[in-house]
Order: structure tokens, then C-alpha cells, then sequence
């Protein structure tokens, strides 16, 4: 009801969405010249293009640096301001962001060094298990059903990961098993949410504590007392592209690395393609929308939502698999940490697209990197405010600051019969 | 599911606990003997029957969980064929030990009862799993109430975790750092504790009503931000405790801790805060005007505007109230039994709070049960744990499954081909989404 009224009288106003979001980053960029480039040590800002601090860099002076930087994002922000053609607004606000996080980060980096291999890589990797679990959270929701339960699943991947990985010494077994624990716990939730019209959220939430308490359960019961046969899971393997991974910075991110990154990145593509452009992506879209229409012209509402969720489950503890097959070596109690619900924010902050959400995957594990790095060199930005940034980009982004995120219309809705 | 039998005794209390009413009304304008409508009624899907049947559902899978997780047992399985008994007799002693353990636990030693009452051992000895029982339920009658306070407002407030944690650091922070009087400071720490979950309730009820953000989603995402608000804080020059290097903050004075009854035990004034509380609840749910706005808010929030109520200053104010009850929570968590804050100081207060609710069915007096239930299966866990080897994980897990199957009744329906109820009021699931 707000929503609508809302969208009907934006068109009307002076301060529209890009002009609120121009000053936004007017202000965001005055703070980055002004704080950044006050606060910014006289030294150089090395941001190196390898694993460590040796190599090629670039340079730049860090206090030169913040205030330039701060500058142009005061510039787009004031292009928004003035009103530009649309096209260029996306442009726009991106090189303002942009221009902010590099401005913040010569303050950071000046007399240091920022190794820009292994921070890419490593977001990529933390971003892993986001992308897959926001991914299952499209699909799913897409057709309308609400999945809270990505950390369960992820537990579940996690846990059949390193169970199925040690017995069978194969960590292809531990992938494939992976899956196997998120398609167990996605049928309960198909089940109650769509046979038992249960709610959607309080079923996501009952079953990601079953999963705490069957996973840690058995981890207390079989892995602790036989560490050696039960949780000692063999790792993915890591494949290198001979040629191309000798491309400077995307060559090893991208091209010498485990399996499960190609899997993840292929996905999304293959969900997109599939949702924009093949018979299940429409068929899924108008369930998600519209149920009562799409059974009306023959689409099985019920039928198609239960394949969706069974295969976002697969997805989602795929990425569990990352927990113990690729970050660790062993499986932990409640070792995702929340994780699920991080991609829930990727998956909302996405917009419920998958290229949204790989980008806003990408966005958080950039930023928990960034923390991790930023805790490792005693920077006075205390980590766990870094780490907070996803969940406070979530809230700033469904409370509509910046661009309304608009759910799938019958997302959460049971459909029944009449 | 029906080829484990060894569930004995141990689930009988706590069925009881957990029946929230009494048998249902009969049938008006027949002339039915009391008997008759009992056994009509006790086949049929009303409340309480789902209650307990949910809770004996829980338990089987429960027990089939001891079973398949413990090695000895499930080698005389191998032989099942040739010598069933083994197997049988294997697998009863293992849950029955465990269940009994639980129980014990819980609700009464009897070993240490007799020797109480034949002069052997303390009155003491004799109460501590009721008081184990009621320290563990009180926290988890706030969280519960406020979650259910706002399913009744027809708000889904997942937050109680991150309310609970603001109210354990504001509680905390201000037990340890006003010199105050005795009774004054335990009271101005409650107050902070209310006051810290009611601010972080009504940041999410605010963007609620001005933006339409939903409340499920602001409030897991703060959740997280008060989580790591709170690992950040503990480490702070004024919080961390000056003879410590881990993380954990000043401990709170005697003047502001909750006083215990009994010495040995550890249960404190919290319960009966919290029996307070929920007849509070109860008052303002179903006699003020504040309540019955929240209720018709939360059966249709179109005809609420219509008929004059303003829908978002209900949904500010609810969520600022359930905030406060969750925040409340958490100041009896840390001025009852923890002492000092730490990172995990809320425990899962929060999260337990939202099944509580759900097993009370959103009533008041519903959620005090079901939280002294699940106050129950914690401290039996305890026992079990130390006694049986037997993880406290399983509590985590019969208390999610008791839930699963009390949300969705028509599945406990199903299973056991029960009657359906005339007067069942099981409608747990609102069934919203975002």
C-alpha cells in the first residue's frame, strides 16, 4: 500500500531517487576528501599485483590519493544532482561508489601496501558460498517461495561434505553428498511450505536450528570421537588454465582455482539465461507473480515450486560444500557463522536477480576481506564495523533509501487450490 | 517412525507443562456424558492432542538420532536378523538412559528427593533441577512474549536475538558503571536493559511504518549488526574487564544482580518478573486499547486504517514494545546468571524465544509454558549431557522438531488420522512472506 503510493507520486517530485542518491554521494565524497585525506599518513599507497608485497604496483601518494578520489565522487554525485539522461545515472553512481571505497582505502593503505591478487581472490573466495546460496534463494523465491533456511542448507552441505568426503576419500563424493544435505533439508521446507501451507519464514528459521542441531549433534556423537574416519574430508582440487592463467590479476583469481568458483560463476549465467529467456524461467516467473494465473493457462503451481526449491536446495549445499571442502579441512559446529543469512541479504540486496546478487555477493566478500586485511595490519576502522556492512547496506536498501528492492508479488504466498 | 517403542515415562511431565488449556468444550445441545465427549475429543486435532503428540513425535526422532549415532547399538543391528532382542534391548537402554536423564534433570531426582526426605541430603539437592528449570525458562518467557506480542500485530519479529543483546549491554553497561544503591540499581539496569531493546525494536518497526520495509528483513540484518556491535564493545577501554585479555566485560555489582532464592540454586527474582510480565502482556493484549488496536492491525491492517487506526504509528509502537520485552530478556540473562557480558552472553535466547512463541500459540500464558518446557529439555540437556554423554545438540534439536510439527498440525493430523477438531484454533501459520 506505501509502496504504491509511493511509486505513483515519485514522478512528481523534485528530490527524485537520483537526486536523493546525488546528495548522498555528494555528502559520502566531501567525508572521504575531507576525513579520509586529513587522517591519511604522508606515505605512498602501494596496491601491488601479486599475492604479496613484491612486484609491479601501483602507487599513489595515500593523502594525494583519498582527497582526489573524494573529489570525483563529489563530481557524480553532483552530475546526479543536475539531472542527467538516464542511462548515464547507473554510470554515474557506480564511479561515485567507486570512487568512495578507493578513496577510503588510500587513507587506509598509505604507507602500506594492498596486494591486489590475493584481495581478489580472496573476495571471490569468500564471496563463493554467497553466490551459491543467493542463488538458490532466486530460484526459490522466484517461484514464490520464501527460503530463510540457505544456513541450514549450508550446514547441511557442510556437514554431508566432510562426512561423505572422509568415508568415501573422494572429494567429488563430499561435493555430490554436499548437495544431497541441502535437497534434505529444501524438502522439508517444500513440504511444509507448500503441502502444509506452513509459514514460510518461521519454517526457514525452525529448520536452520534443526540443522544446527542435527549437524552438531551427530559432529559430538561420530566426528569428535573419530576425527581421522569421519571429518578429515580431502580437498578440492585446485585446476590451473595453462595460458590463461598467466593474464596479470584476473589469471589467477579466475583461472587457477577450485572447481566450485567455474560452477558458481557458470550458474549464474545459466540462471539468468534460464529465467530471462527459457520455458521453466517464464513458467517460474509467472508463479512467482502471479500463481492463480499461471494455473489458470495450465502451469502445475505446486508442482513447478517443489522443483525449484529441490534444486535451490542442491545449489545452496553445493555451497556449504566451500565450508569444509575449500575454507577448512574439517566440519565445525555452526562453522557457516551466518554465512546464510548473508547470501539472504546478497539475494534481497540482488534485487532476487542472479547478476544482483553475484554482485552484491561479490560486494560483501570484497568487504570481508577488506576487514580481515584491514584487522591484519592494525588498521584504528575496527573490523566487526566492516563486517556489519552487509547487513546495514540490507536495511538501507529494503527501507528504499536507495531504489526500492521489490519481492517476487507472491513470494511467501502458499498457493491453494480454490 | 513406528518401530522405535522405547519412549517411556520420561515425555509424561512434560506434556503436562505443556497443555496450555484444558480438555475442549463439547458440543452445544447435545446431551453428551462427560466421558463420551472426552474420548471424542482425545482422537481429534485440537490443541492439546497436537501439543503432545508433536512433543511424542519429537521424541521418537529424537531417539532414533541416540540410536543411529552410537556405535555399540548400531553393531547389534548387524545381527538383527538372527537375534532381534539384542538390538531391541541395546537401543531401549540407550534412550531410556538418556530420556531418563533428561527428565531427571528437569523435574525431580528422585534419588535425591528420598534422601532429602530421609534426612540424607539438602531440600536443596532436592529443588535444583525445578530451579535449573525456571532459571533457564526465564529469558526465554520475555523473547517468547515478544515475539508473540507481535505476531498478534501480524509482525514477524525475528529480531528478539539482536533486541536481547542490546538489552544485555545496555543492562550490563549500566549495572556495572552507575554507582547506584542496591535495589535502585538493579531496577535503573532492568530499565536500561528495556529502554536498549525497545530502541532496537523501533528501528525496525519505524522503517516498517515510514518505508514499508519488511520486518523480517530489517530485523535478521540487525540481528547481526548487534552481534558485532557487541564483540566490538566488550574489547573497549571501560567495558573490558582491566584483569582479563580475552573479551569479556566488567562483571555486574551484587547491587544490580538479580537476587537468588535459596543459596545453592541459581534460580532468581527473573521467573517471577517474568510471571509478572506475561500477565502484563496479557493485560495489554486483551483489555487495552493499545492491544486491541494491535490485534486488529493484525487481522487486517486495510479495515484497521479504515475503520481510524493508524497502522504505522501500531507497528512503531509494537515493535518498540516487543523490543522492550525482548531487550528485558536479555538484562535477566545478564544480571540473573551471566554476570558479565561476552560475545555469546545472549546465547540463543532469541531465536528460542520465536519457538517459544510458536508452541505458546502467540498467547501469554501459552508462551510461559512453552518457555518453562524448553527451560525444561535445557537443564534435563545439561544432565543428560554430563550423566549420558549424550550432546545437548539433541535439545536443539527435539525443540525444533516439537515446533516444526506444532506449526504444521495438519501434518500431525495426517500421520496419526486424527479427527478434525471443531473448536481447534491451530492456526499457527500466517503465512505472509516478505
Amino acid at each position: 500500500m506505501t509502496t504504491a503510493l509511493a511509486e505513483i507520486a515519485a514522478p512528481s517530485r523534485f528530490w527524485n531517487r537520483p537526486r536523493r542518491l546525488g546528495v548522498a554521494l555528494v555528502v559520502l565524497g566531501i567525508v572521504a576528501a575531507a576525513v579520509f585525506g586529513a587522517l591519511a599518513p604522508a606515505g605512498n599507497a602501494r596496491f601491488t599485483i601479486s599475492q604479496n608485497e613484491s612486484g609491479a604496483a601501483i602507487s599513489i601518494n595515500g593523502q594525494v590519493g583519498a582527497i582526489l578520489f573524494g573529489v570525483i565522487a563529489i563530481g557524480a554525485g553532483a552530475g546526479l544532482l543536475a539531472g542527467v539522461a538516464g542511462r548515464w545515472q547507473t554510470v554515474l553512481l557506480g564511479v561515485g561508489i567507486v570512487a568512495f571505497v578507493l578513496s577510503f582505502l588510500c587513507w587506509q593503505v598509505a604507507g602500506k601496501f594492498l596486494p591486489l591478487v590475493d584481495t581478489a581472490s580472496g573476495t571471490l573466495q569468500l564471496a563463493l558460498p554467497l553466490i551459491l546460496g543467493a542463488l538458490a534463494g532466486v530460484i526459490g523465491e522466484r517461484s514464490g517461495v520464501v527460503n530463510v533456511a540457505i544456513e541450514g542448507q549450508f550446514l547441511m552441505g557442510a556437514f554431508g561434505a566432510a562426512l561423505v568426503g572422509t568415508i568415501a576419500a573422494s572429494a567429488w563424493a563430499g561435493l555430490v553428498s554436499a548437495a544431497v544435505g541441502g535437497v534434505l533439508i529444501a524438502a522439508m521446507l517444500a513440504v511444509l511450505a507448500i503441502r502444509f501451507p506452513v509459514d514460510q519464514v518461521v519454517v526457514g528459521i525452525v529448520l536452520n536450528l534443526l540443522a544446527a542441531g542435527v549437524t552438531g549433534f551427530l559432529y559430538e556423537r561420530v566426528m569428535q570421537t573419530d576425527a581421522e574416519s569421519f571429518n578429515q574430508p580431502r580437498q578440492l582440487p585446485i585446476w590451473r588454465v595453462p595460458g590463461l592463467a598467466d593474464i596479470p590479476v584476473l589469471g589467477p583469481v579466475l583461472f587457477n582455482t577450485n572447481v566450485l568458483v567455474w560452477f558458481a560463476l557458470l550458474l549464474v549465467l545459466a540462471v539468468h539465461l534460464g529465467l530471462s529467456r527459457t520455458r521453466w524461467g517464464l513458467r517460474t516467473r509467472a508463479v512467482g507473480e502471479h500463481p492463480t494465473a499461471a494455473d489458470t493457462v495450465g502451469i502445475r503451481v505446486r508442482g513447478l515450486r517443489y522443483v525449484n526449491v529441490l534444486v535451490a536446495g542442491a545449489i545452496a549445499g553445493a555451497g556449504g560444500a566451500y565450508f569444509t571442502l575449500v575454507a577448512t579441512a574439517s566440519f565445525q559446529k555452526n562453522m557457516t557463522s551466518g554465512a546464510g543469512f548473508i547470501a539472504l541479504a546478497a539475494l534481497i540486496f540482488g534485487r532476487w536477480t542472479p547478476f544482483g546478487a553475484l554482485g552484491a555477493a561479490l560486494f560483501f566478500g570484497f568487504a570481508q576481506k577488506l576487514a580481515t586485511y584491514l584487522s591484519a595490519v592494525g588498521s584504528p576502522v575496527p573490523s566487526q564495523f566492516l563486517n556489519m556492512l552487509p547487513y546495514i547496506a540490507t536495511i538501507i536498501a529494503v527501507a528504499g533509501l536507495v531504489g526500492r528492492v521489490r519481492a517476487p508479488a507472491a513470494d511467501g504466498q502458499p498457493y491453494v487450490k480454490s | 517412525m513406528t518401530t522405535e517403542g522405547p519412549v517411556g515415562a520420561p515425555e509424561r511431565p512434560e506434556e503436562a507443562s505443556a497443555a496450555p488449556q484444558p480438555a475442549p468444550d463439547a458440543k452445544p445441545g447435545r446431551h453428551d456424558s462427560f466421558g463420551s465427549v472426552f474420548l471424542h475429543n482425545l482422537w481429534s486435532a485440537n490443541t492439546v492432542v497436537v501439543t503432545i503428540l508433536s512433543i511424542f513425535l519429537a521424541l521418537i526422532i529424537g531417539a532414533i538420532l541416540i540410536i543411529v549415532s552410537d556405535a555399540n547399538v548400531l553393531k547389534t543391528y548387524s545381527y538383527f536378523t538372527a537375534r532381534p532382542s539384542d538390538a531391541i534391548n541395546a537401543s531401549w537402554a540407550v534412550v531410556s538412559s538418556a530420556y531418563a536423564d533428561l527428565f531427571r534433570g528437569a523435574v525431580f531426582d528422585p534419588a535425591a528427593v528420598s534422601a532429602w526426605l530421609s534426612g540424607g541430603g539438602t531440600w536443596q539437592a532436592a529443588f535444583t533441577p525445578i530451579s535449573e528449570t525456571l532459571t533457564y525458562a526465564a529469558p526465554l518467557v520475555f523473547t517468547g512474549l515478544s515475539v508473540a506480542l507481535a505476531f498478534r500485530g501480524g509482525l514477524f519479529n525475528i529480531g528478539g536475538q539482536g533486541q536481547a543483546v542490546v538489552g544485555c549491554i545496555c543492562a550490563a553497561v549500566a549495572g556495572f558503571s552507575l554507582p547506584l544503591p542496591i535495589v535502585v540499581n538493579l531496577i535503573v539496569a532492568l530499565l536500561a536493559g528495556l529502554a536498549g531493546g525497545a530502541f532496537w525494536g523501533f528501528i525496525a518497526g519505524f522503517l516498517k511504518a515510514e518505508s514499508g520495509a519488511h520486518e523480517v528483513i530489517t530485523t535478521i540484518m540487525l540481528n547481526y549488526v548487534a552481534a558485532l556491535f557487541l564483540t566490538w564493545l566488550i574489547l573497549q577501554k571501560g567495558i573490558q574487564d582491566p584483569n582479563r585479555s580475552d573479551a569479556i566485560s566488567k562483571p555486574v555489582p551484587e547491587s544490580a544482580q538479580l537476587p537468588s532464592f535459596g543459596g545453592a540454586l541459581r534460580v532468581n527474582l527473573g521467573i517471577v518478573l517474568a510471571v509478572l510480565v506475561a500477565a502484563g502482556v496479557a493485560w495489554l493484549l486483551n483489555r487495552s486499547a493499545f492491544g486491541f488496536e494491535l490485534r486488529a492491525v493484525g487481522a487486517n491492517p486495510a479495515a484497521a486504517r479504515t475503520a481510524g487506526i493508524s497502522v504505522g504509528r501500531t507497528y512503531t509502537l509494537l515493535m518498540a514494545v516487543a523490543g522492550g520485552l525482548a531487550g528485558l530478556g536479555g538484562a535477566t540473562q545478564v544480571l540473573g546468571t551471566a554476570y558479565a557480558l561476552t560475545p555469546a552472553v545472549a546465547g540463543n535466547i532469541g531465536f528460542d524465544g520465536l519457538l517459544v512463541a510458536l508452541l505458546g500459540r502467540n498467547r501469554p500464558w501459552g508462551t510461559l509454558l512453552a518457555a518453562i518446557l524448553f527451560g525444561a529439555l535445557r537443564a534435563g540437556g545439561n544432565r543428560m549431557q554430563s550423566f549420558t554423554g549424550i550432546s545437548l545438540e539433541l535439545v536443539t534439536v527435539l525443540q525444533a522438531l516439537i515446533v516444526i510439527f506444532i506449526a504444521a498440525p495438519a501434518l500431525v493430523k495426517a500421520i496419526f488420522h486424527l479427527r478434525a477438531a471443531r473448536s481447534a484454533r491451530l492456526g499457527t501459520s500466517m503465512a505472509k512472506g516478505w
